[in-house]
């Protein structure tokens, strides 16, 4: 048995757990040990956009349409994949000008508009204010239903309680207290609320685990989802859902619906301020490009599971809203539907907190601070302490944002469905998507295009949706839905020109942002905007090329004092802020700005941006220029100085590339360098074990002076071999060296290939009988010429075949040349069945010495380690190639061609 | 720059083959009255294409470094 008092507890519970998980937040991050700082959780603080709505109203509406509740996932989603054009972009404009709602972001961009920022606001309060009364009745309706077990009475059915008595009054006033516990610390709203993201995360948590528990029992309890859609599908009433009949019969509300979240994603004020302006850092939105929408399917697979077994377990009289909480109900398993009741209040909570912060710093600063200061008589100088007023006026405005919530829903809130309510609120935010993503991409955007756009969307937004949700309260006659005003039936608003075939949402949402766009693009090109707007749209939609922070580029003339910008930034940040943001700028620019002496436009910049992260960007300018003496910049001065940033900018990138080049350059000579002494340094170490063994037999031969004449003859007959390798060594140093500086090649002239094989064979012959080897030449019939240098042909079959030699087995070993045409080159094939050469060594055997820096298999006697050096070299002179590869039976096959035509002058030696 | 806009019209393709791939008509071509272990296709279909749509989204992400500040 649940209980009225052991839901309660727990409801009052969840939230306490909330203020202490946001208290540990911020007690680490003062402590300088974020806790949001990284990427999970900053995917996780996306998630609050999955409210109430998802949690309940999803099942609803697959229970009603199927699959027409998953368009609102898929926008995002795609959202996501152009993630790196537009959100990071937002990301980066919102820190350079310090951005504290998207109100602010809009009237920032279209000249530091108050009228702009003002409309933003009304019109998302209006909007959002239905959405944030959906969250406290899923959590008063969760509460009904749970405190009814083991019956389950639908909350429609039930006597509205008295206040007092009511679970969603107490969560909101608890809400507020939390918002304004956490919101509302300091001033400066660009200041990230840690406790807040770190609360927001963990109830994206619990939500999803909720929300997966009640969907994995729900697959056990109907054994399966195999056995579930088989029941489902033998009811002829469900087929309706499950044949998907949304996506078909409304083709294009589907896409609609997709564009609708596309848009409401990026432009609602809650997803705003958790992408935006909490942002720790931009690095982080590569992980969470891709881990929010993958929360969002997670969160979405059990949707249908859970709607399709209510619809199964319930024939009738249970709202399929209610599913998540009932099924787990009419199962006997109440501590299951507790757990879906506390993931549904995650759900509901973690979206009251951040969109009443947002909308609150939204009222006061972009509305009501810039009303108040524009009221006659009240200069600023009359205010002792204005930080301590505007945090009342922002708490106000918290507890005003929760109260008028809980009062739509006490008032006319039971009518809708939770779904409806969202969407009407998505339409309404998503009139800011042209001014926001045309703001961001078309410098051409007016603030008069911008505002007209959002009134005109805005009032068709009322006309189609809020008219008849009137008209259901019966606040307003049916005549109007049915028949039009004054009867014109081209203006019903649910059939605006006589349009059908388009659900209300999808209906409102395309009018309203045709009007919307239509005003928006049309004043915007019709009037060319102030100066002052052209350079903020500049900094936006070029947000990329200019300096990170507007006061490297001051935008600004005219004479201000120092004492003044001082005494107004104390004033709203305090003393200690200010001296260490002064102190901030004096590091950055390098002088320390004294009291008495004017202002340099930088330090104006800076301020007037310290001051718009705490009040707005609209009254910050107000402020600033109630105290310095501006003397505007004409266009063309503004547009000189964007320029010459610009310029300076790609100017400094291409330095750095250069540099970069440079270092690049500088870093293969040192190589080189470093290559050419181990050379040397190899060549006199192989010279001098050779001589030091001519020495020392010379000395034992000149101090035994009647040593045995066997022992004398082979020790001279080591002198005559170890004098020969001497010999031979220097010859392929010099050879290898001449090679290098490319002047040993004689000229070139054409001769037949087969022949310079045939010969090398033929002196190899002796060496090949010795050891029992036999070489095998293959050979086309015609073979066209090569141009080159006969001889040094000639050392390449030699080295080739010796370096063979060298590896082949005593017994049994046999070596194959095969020699081809292909295409325009003739390509040779020289394998072994040696060892073979493991793969990471086949491009290191062409190094010089390199056999004797890795001690090749015969010993350091086999060679002299210039051989393969040398025979690429020589075929490189001739415009040729060769690697290494693997032969046929597991050894060594060497692949080289020639080109057919006379080569190109030699390329510059690059390695030793 | 020249790797920079490669890997921007990546982000373009995966986001417009995303606008195919979860919009009619491609996706009528599911709605049928069939079923994979008796999951509804158009479900089936929905959920694979979303999660192979957030997969080439991690893919394309992922391979950009940080453009560090606007500016020097």
């Amino acid at each position: 048995m649940l209980g009225a008092p052991l839901i309660l507890a727990v409801a009052l519970g969840y939230v306490g757990l909330l203020f202490a998980v946001a208290f540990w937040a911020d007690r680490r991050a003062e402590r300088g040990r974020s806790a949001i700082a990284n990427p999970y959780v900053y995917a996780l603080s996306l998630a609050v956009y999955c409210t109430a709505w998802t949690f309940y109203g999803s099942v609803g509406r697959a229970a009603a349409e199927g699959p027409a509740f998953l368009p609102t996932y898929l926008g995002p989603t795609l959202a996501c994949a152009l993630g790196f054009t537009v959100m990071r972009k937002m990301i980066r404009i919102g820190k350079a000008h310090r951005t504290t709602s998207i109100a602010d972001f809009l009237s920032s961009r279209y000249g530091k508009s108050a009228a702009l920022a003002a409309a933003v606001t009304c019109f998302a309060l209006l909007g959002l204010i239905p959405y944030i009364a959906l969250q406290l009745k899923a959590v008063a309706d969760g509460f009904d239903i749970l405190s009814h077990a083991p019956l389950i009475i639908m909350p429609r059915h039930l006597e509205a309680k008295p206040v007092l008595e009511d679970t969603s009054f107490h969560v909101a006033w608890l809400l507020a207290l939390f918002a304004m516990l956490f919101g509302t610390r300091k001033l400066e709203a660009t200041e990230r609320h840690e406790g807040i993201v770190a609360a927001v995360a963990f109830e994206s948590i619990v939500k999803l685990a909720a929300f997966v528990a009640v969907g994995l029992f729900t697959l056990a309890a109907f054994g399966g989802p195999a056995a579930l859609f088989g029941r489902a599908a033998a009811e002829p009433r469900l087929q309706e859902i499950l044949m998907a009949a949304h996506p078909r019969a409304e083709p294009l509300g589907w896409s609609l619906e997709i564009l609708l979240s596309f848009l409401a994603f990026l432009c609602l004020p809650r997803q705003f301020h958790v992408a935006v302006v909490e942002n720790v850092s931009e690095e982080h939105l590569g992980k969470a490009l891709w881990l929010f929408p993958l929360y969002l399917w997670a969160i979405n697979l059990f949707v249908l599971p859970i709607a399709v077994a209510g619809s199964l377990q319930f024939p009738g009289g249970v709202d399929a809203d209610t599913f998540g909480l009932t099924l787990p109900l009419a199962l006997q398993r109440e501590g299951l539907a507790l757990v879906a009741f506390v993931g549904g209040m995650s759900a509901a909570t973690a979206m009251v907190i951040v969109e009443s912060v947002a909308l609150a710093t939204m009222i006061s600063n972009d509305l009501l601070l810039p009303l108040w200061l524009r009221l006659p008589g009240r200069p600023l100088s009359l205010e002792r302490d204005p930080r301590r007023g505007i945090l009342v006026l922002r708490r106000a405005c918290i507890v005003l944002v929760l109260a008028s919530g809980y009062a739509y829903y006490r008032a006319i809130g039971q009518m809708h469905s939770l779904v409806a309510l969202g969407q009407i609120s998505f339409v309404a935010v998503a009139q800011f998507a042209p001014a926001l993503l045309g703001g961001l991409f078309w410098k051409h955007a007016t603030r008069r295009g911008a505002l007209a756009g959002l009134v005109g969307g805005f009032a068709v937004w009322f006309y189609t949706l809020i008219v008849p949700s009137l008209v259901d309260a019966g606040l307003l006659g049916e005549a109007i839905v049915a028949y039009g005003p004054a009867g014109w039936g081209w203006l019903r608003p649910g059939h605006l020109m006589g349009l059908e075939g388009l659900n209300p949402i999808a209906h409102a949402f395309f009018w309203s942002l045709l009007v919307n766009l239509g005003l928006f693009t049309g004043l915007s090109l019709l009037g060319a905007p102030p100066a002052a707007e052209r350079a903020q749209a500049e900094l936006f939609v070029d947000a990329f090329a200019f300096p990170a922070r507007p006061e490297a580029m001051p935008l600004w003339r005219g004479t201000a004092r120092v004492r003044d910008l001082r005494l107004l930034l104390e004033r709203f940040l305090g003393r200690e802020r200010t001296e260490e943001a002064l102190g901030e700028f004096a590091r950055h620019h390098g002088l320390r700005p004294g009291p008495g002496r004017p202002a340099d436009p930088a330090l104006v910049t800076f301020a007037e941006g310290l001051l718009a992260g705490a009040v707005g960007s609209a009254s910050a300018r107000v402020m600033v220029a109630s105290v310095v003496q501006e003397k505007p910049l004409r266009a063309e001065e503004l547009l000189e100085i964007l320029e010459e940033n610009r310029a300076a900018i790609s100017y400094s990138r291409e330095l750095e590339k250069l540099a970069e080049e440079l270092r690049a350059a500088n870093r293969r000579l040192e190589e080189l360098d470093r290559l050419k002494d181990e050379f040397i340094a190899t060549v006199t170490h192989e010279l001098r074990t050779p001589l030091a063994a001519v020495r020392s037999i010379a000395e034992s031969l000149q101090a035994h002076p009647r040593m045995p004449e066997e022992r004398r003859r082979s020790l001279t007959a080591v002198v005559v071999k170890e004098s020969e390798r001497l010999g031979r060594l220097v010859d392929q140093v010099l050879d290898f060296q001449r090679l290098e500086s490319g002047k040993s090649l004689g000229q070139p002239l054409p001769l037949d290939l087969r022949e310079v094989w045939r010969e090398a064979a033929a002196a190899m012959r002796p060496m090949l009988e010795e050891r029992g080897i036999r070489l095998a030449l293959e050979e086309p019939e015609t073979l066209p010429p090569v141009f080159g240098d006969r001889d040094r042909l000639l050392q390449v079959a030699l080295n080739l075949l010796s370096n063979a030699l060298k590896f082949c087995p005593d017994s049994g070993g046999r070596i194959d040349v095969r020699l081809e045409r292909r295409g325009d080159e003739i390509t040779g094939v020289v394998s072994d069945n040696g060892p073979g050469i493991p793969a990471e060594d086949r491009e290191a055997v062409f190094e010089a010495f390199y056999q004797v820096r890795r001690r090749g298999p015969r010993g350091r006697t086999a060679g002299t380690g210039l051989g393969l050096a040398i025979v690429r070299r020589i075929l490189e002179h001739h415009g040729g190639w060769i690697r290494a590869a693997s032969g046929p039976e597991g050894g060594a096959a060497f692949h080289f061609g020639l080109p057919l035509r006379p080569p190109p002058p030699p390329p510059p030696a690059l390695t030793p | 720059m020249e790797p920079n806009a490669g890997r921007n019209d990546r982000r373009w393709v995966v986001f417009l083959l995303g606008c195919l791939l979860v919009n009619p008509p491609v996706l009528s071509l599911f709605a049928q009255p069939a079923g994979i272990l008796e999951i509804p296709l158009l479900y089936a279909y929905l959920y694979l294409a979303w999660a192979g749509l957030i997969a080439l989204i991690a893919l394309v992400s992922r391979e950009s470094p940080p453009d560090r500040g606007g500016g020097p």
